[in-house]
Parts: structure tokens; sequence; C-alpha cells
């Protein structure tokens, strides 16, 4: 009896095994794997979702996406998923870089992804944002819509990555203002840190107290507590990574938007067609992979004479005749 | 003056952060005044946060939020009643288990009806309790002494914030003046006492586990639709058990428990107002170290402070009738 069972556990086994081969050849198998904000935080991971969903839209391929809990879900998931075979995983944040800097070698016919980061593997495309450039924009929107000379940061954790929106800013405000102060708070130094939008909105009633007129979160799901805020007390804010403009219009001043979206969806289109490579990509405001963005909600917000000077800014960032500093350059000195 | 204002504004900090506390900590203290420890505060109050942000969405109303989410939080407590009053369960076990039950059970309701995650989504202006300004706030603020404190500090907080003020007097004359507070004290202390002069000892006790779920309802909807403008998982973030830390430095007392929430409140303000400042002496400190104060604090109070700290003599202690 127990030999009869176990004959038809194997059969089975081996059924799906060969069900998953005779997959492979079909579409492409792709997976996503959100970062602990979770995936509608209408924010960084909400973007990369974007990318999918357009992918899905346009090549009709089902992928499949995973949130985490916690961190040490991170190694399961994608165990778990290059295992069954899946072509292709999109890991949405650098906290994923050590556990794929170890997974990748272990999987190398699986294509990676990763976002924010950079692993250097043969098989991982490693897709990184300028966003110092981007930061400077929307610090320079920051500082000409200010009448004072105070303006605030609200990051999430604390790790190089928020640092480098926080310097990227810092220089485009003082290219405006070069007496301004920038005042910066970290919401927390552990991943819960992008999520926890109360202590966030705490942070940001702090700064507008201490005079900020306008608040840029850097927090994923924690910086919409700061948009709430800056709302509430009627001042403005910034948002970031996704065009959170129309969360609260009339005070949200302008979104500094990370295509994540677009490069998620590149990414997963490359896979498909067959020219997947790895390597390192670093998409900047040259690249569109950032930008600021305007819209229907915040196009009152926003005069003439600002855009002009942004785009003026642009421009030279694009020609390089303005360099933002890259905290990432400067961190180890 | 400068520095006057910087005070002025921790203290409004202050009493903005301590709502949730000094609502979970005398919810805390009413139920293990009368003999039930009440470890799911944090699942009480989550769950109350989870249904006042939907419910205030759906209606549009912050008010019928409340509402629900008390009633909400009293049945958690009718369940954690029913485990450790009338079948004589473990109150740990059975408070840890509401913690568990509501941190899975609120975003999976939350995903089934919104499909954000197990978020609410975000409550519009008129559907939260926002900042009151008091009468006169406006016309007062340029007085000297006087303006600053009352405008700024005062006025402009939220109904939820003035209501956990006021609720801590009325706490302490429910239990101190009138003959329920006594009951309920003596059923804590001696059960016995109380079952031999004819009152229901498990009825006092229902009491004031119920008492407890109205008290962290209110605490529940003034993080989700005061503080917050949603529900968010996990958004409780350990005050409840902050709550019970500070219900025993105040050693089972009103006053002396609000003074415990408004020091962990007050930690919790200058942490992020001391974050990226330059100190004089020491310059800039980091942020690892700065949001370490709190818990730092809490070590050196349990240890310096507080001196000895007895809990009521029948907390904890299923009441079982002799035959």
């Amino acid at each position: 009896m127990v030999h009869k069972l176990m004959r038809v556990f194997l059969a089975v086994i081996l059924m799906t095994l060969l069900a998953g081969t005779a997959l492979a050849a079909g579409p492409l198998k792709a997976a996503l794997i959100y970062d602990m904000g979770g995936k509608f935080d209408k924010s960084f991971n909400e973007a990369a979702y974007k990318g999918a969903e357009m992918f899905r839209k346009e090549f009709g391929d089902k992928y499949r996406d995973f949130e985490p809990t916690n961190e040490t879900q991170y190694e399961q998931a994608i165990r778990r998923f290059a295992s069954r075979g899946t072509d292709i995983i999109v890991v949405v944040g650098f906290s994923y870089q050590g556990v794929l800097e170890k997974m990748a070698p272990e999987f190398p016919d699986t294509k990676f992804v990763i976002i924010d980061s950079e692993v250097k593997q043969p098989n991982v495309l490693s897709i990184q944002f300028k966003e110092h450039e981007g930061s400077f924009l929307v610090g320079m929107i920051a500082a000409m819509k200010a009448k004072g000379d105070t303006v605030g940061f609200v990051g999430g954790m604390d790790v190089p990555l928020i640092r480098k929106f926080h310097l990227g800013y810092e220089e485009g405000v003082h290219y405006v203002k070069p007496n301004a102060k920038v005042l910066m708070n970290m919401t927390g130094t552990t991943p819960s840190a992008w999520a926890d939008p109360i202590r966030a909105g705490e942070l940001a009633r702090g700064q507008m107290d201490r005079g900020a007129e306008v608040v840029y979160a850097a927090a994923g799901s924690s910086g919409n507590g700061v948009l709430q805020a800056a709302a509430d007390a009627g001042r403005f804010s910034i948002g970031v990574d996704s065009n959170q403009n129309y969360l609260h219009p009339g005070s949200v001043l302008t979104s500094m938007v990370k295509r994540v979206d677009l490069a998620v969806f590149d990414a997963l289109k490359s896979a498909r067609e067959g020219h997947f490579k790895g390597g390192s990509l670093h998409l900047g405001l040259k690249e569109g992979g950032v930008d600021y963005a305007l819209d229907e909600y915040n196009k009152d917000l926003i005069t003439e004479e600002m855009k002009a000077k942004v785009d003026d800014a642009k421009a030279k960032i694009i020609s390089g005749e303005i360099k933002v500093t890259d905290y990432f350059d400067i961190m180890d000195k | 003056m400068d520095f006057l204002i910087t005070i002025l504004q921790l203290i409004d900090g202050t009493i903005r952060v301590s709502t949730p506390l000094i609502l979970a900590a005398l919810a805390g203290l009413c139920s293990e005044r009368g003999g039930v420890i009440d470890i799911g505060l944090e699942g009480k109050m989550l769950g109350a946060a989870f249904v006042a942000a939907t419910v205030a969405y759906m209606t549009g109303s912050a008010w019928l939020g409340l509402l629900a989410a008390i009633a909400a939080s009293v049945a958690l407590s009718l369940i954690h009643g029913f485990a450790s009053i009338t079948h004589h369960g473990n109150q740990v076990v059975s408070g840890m288990a509401i913690n568990i039950i509501v941190a899975g059970l609120a975003p999976t309701i939350g995903n089934a009806i919104f499909h954000i995650n197990g978020d609410t989504p975000p409550l519009p202006h008129a559907a939260r309790f926002t900042a009151i300004d008091l009468p006169f706030a406006a016309s007062l603020a340029d007085v000297p002494v006087i303006g600053p404190v009352y405008s700024g500090v005062i006025s402009g907080h939220s109904f939820t914030t003035y209501l956990a003020f006021a609720l801590v007097p009325f706490v302490a004359w429910m239990l101190y003046k009138t003959r329920f507070g006594l009951r309920l004290r003596a059923v804590g202390e001696n059960p016995e006492a109380v079952d031999t002069a004819g009152v229901s000892v498990q009825w006092l006790r229902y009491r004031a586990v119920m008492i407890a779920g109205v008290l962290c309802g209110i605490a529940g909807t003034s993080l989700s639709t005061s503080l917050g403008a949603s529900f968010i998982r996990d958004m409780t973030a350990g005050k409840g058990y902050l709550a019970l830390a500070a219900m025993i430095f105040g050693k089972w007392r009103p006053k002396t428990t609000l003074l415990a929430c408004l020091i962990f409140a007050f930690t919790d303000t200058l942490q992020a107002r001391l974050q990226g400042v330059e100190l004089p002496v020491v310059g800039e400190i980091p942020v690892q170290f700065i949001i370490m104060l709190p818990y730092a604090l809490t070590v050196f109070l349990l240890a310096g402070f507080v001196g000895k700290v007895v809990a009521p003599a029948a907390d904890g202690e299923p009441y079982i009738k002799e035959h």
C-alpha cells in the first residue's frame, strides 16, 4: 500500500516537472517581488506594479507577484520563484542586494532585475536612477515656492539612497536660494520606516512648526503621512517615485517621479524578445529615468516663470553644465 | 525666545502624540484594577483603528466611525472576558490571541473590501477628527505669554485628544469617588470579599473589560482618523505595549499614568526634533542614537525612579467561586 502511494506520488511529481518544462517554452514567466512598503504604496512599489501591468496589457503574459511581510521572506520568495522555472524575477528595492548576490549564482539560468541597487552577476540587470538629478529640480521648485528661507525633507529609512535624494534636493534649494535652510528628518533606521506614516507626519509637522513651507517626502508609504500633514496645515509637499500630485490637489507641489514603471516594462520586454542582457543601467534626466511631475493637479501651483527656470536647469544638468553631487560618490570620503 | 517657542512646540507635539497612549493606558488601568490583565490593548486599538477608518470612509462621518470602533473594540473585550472571566482562561494568552487575530484579520478584511494592500483609502477632511480651534485662539495669539501657550499649545488639537485628557480626571473620579469604583478596586484586590458581600465578581469584571474596550475604541479612532488619515497595517506599532508600560510606571493610578504617558510621548517628540540638529558641545547626534532614546529612558526610569511597583493583588487571577 505504502509503495503504491509512493509510486503515485512520484508520478505526480514527475508530471508536474514535465508540465513545468513544457510551459517554459510558452509565454514569458515573470515574477515581481516588492519591497516592505507594499504593492500599493502609491509610490515606489506601485510604480513597479504599473510597469508590470503595462507589460501584461501589451503582451498578454501574466506575471506573478509577492509582497514580503518581513525581511526573512526575501530569500524564500526568490528561491521559490526561481526553482519553479520563472524566467525573469524583478526584485524591487535595494534591500534585496545581499540576498540577490547569493541567489543569482545559484540560479544562473534565471534572469534577475534589481531596482535601486547594483549586483554584479552576469544574469542580473541592475537598474539605478539618478535621483539626485530629479531631487535637484524639485528642490529648486520648493525654494522658488517658499516665501521664506526654510524648506524640509522627510526621508524613510536612513540609508545612503535616501541621503542621495536629500543631497540633490539640498543642492537644488541652494541653487535658487543659497542661504536657505533645509530641515532633514529620517523616519527610522529599520525597514518598517517605509510604512510608518504617523511618525513621518509628526516629523513633517515638526518641520513646519520650525518654518518649513515645503516638505519633500522620500519615504515610500510613510510619505503619505507627510503629504497629509502638509495638506492639513495648508502648506506644500513634494511627492516621490510615482506621480503623487493627485493625492492632495493644491497642496502637493510636484512629485519627483522615478520611472520605475518604464524600467520594469523595458526589462520584461527585453526578456520576452530574447535580448535581455545583464549589466548596469543608470537612468537620469537625460534618459528620462527621473523628472518632476507637472499635470492638471498642480498646474496652478507652478508659475510659468518657475517652470522656465526649472527647465533651464534641467537642460544644463543634461548638458553637464550643472553637476549635481551624487551622495554615493562622496559617502566614503 | 526661540528656545521658548521650541519648548512650546515640543509640548504641542507631546500632547498630540500622547493621545492614543493615554487612552490605551487608561483602558489597561480600568481592566487591571478589576483584576483582568489586558495585554490585548494593542489588538483592540488596531481593530478599532481599522473599523473607524473603514466606517468613516464608507459613511463620510468620523462620529459613526468612532461609534463603530467602540463597538468593535468592546466586542473584542467581551471575547477576552468570555475566555478569561467566564472560563477562567489564562488572561495573558487570551489577550495575546486578540493581538494576533486582529493583526491578521484587519488587513485581510481591508484587502477584501478595498483591494489596496490591506489598508483603507485616505479619508476626506470631513470624515476625520481634525484640529479644533478653541474660541479666541486667533485673537489671543498676539498676547504675550498667554497667546502662544493658549493658541499654540492648548488650542488646535482634535476632539479625541481633548477627550483623552478629559477622561483622566473622569476615570480617577470613577475609581475613587463612586461606589462602582470602590467595588471595581475591591474586585481587583480581594474578589472573595466582594463575593461575600453579595456582589457579582464576574459582572464587575465584565464591566471593567468593557470600559477598557470603549477606551481602546477611542484610542484606535484617534490613530486612524485624527493622527493619521487611513488605516495602515500594524499602525499601532507597539503603542499598546507602551501604554501597558506607562500604566505600570504609573502604578495603576490615573494621574501618574498620565504623567508616564506624557514622558513617553515627550521623548518621542523630542527625538523627532533632535534629528539633524546641531547641539551645543556635542554637535550633531547620530539618528540611530536618537531613535534609541525612548527605550533607554524606559530602562532608566524603571531601574531608578519608579520605586516599588505593586500590582492589584488579584490582577491576573481568575476568580473561581467555592461552593
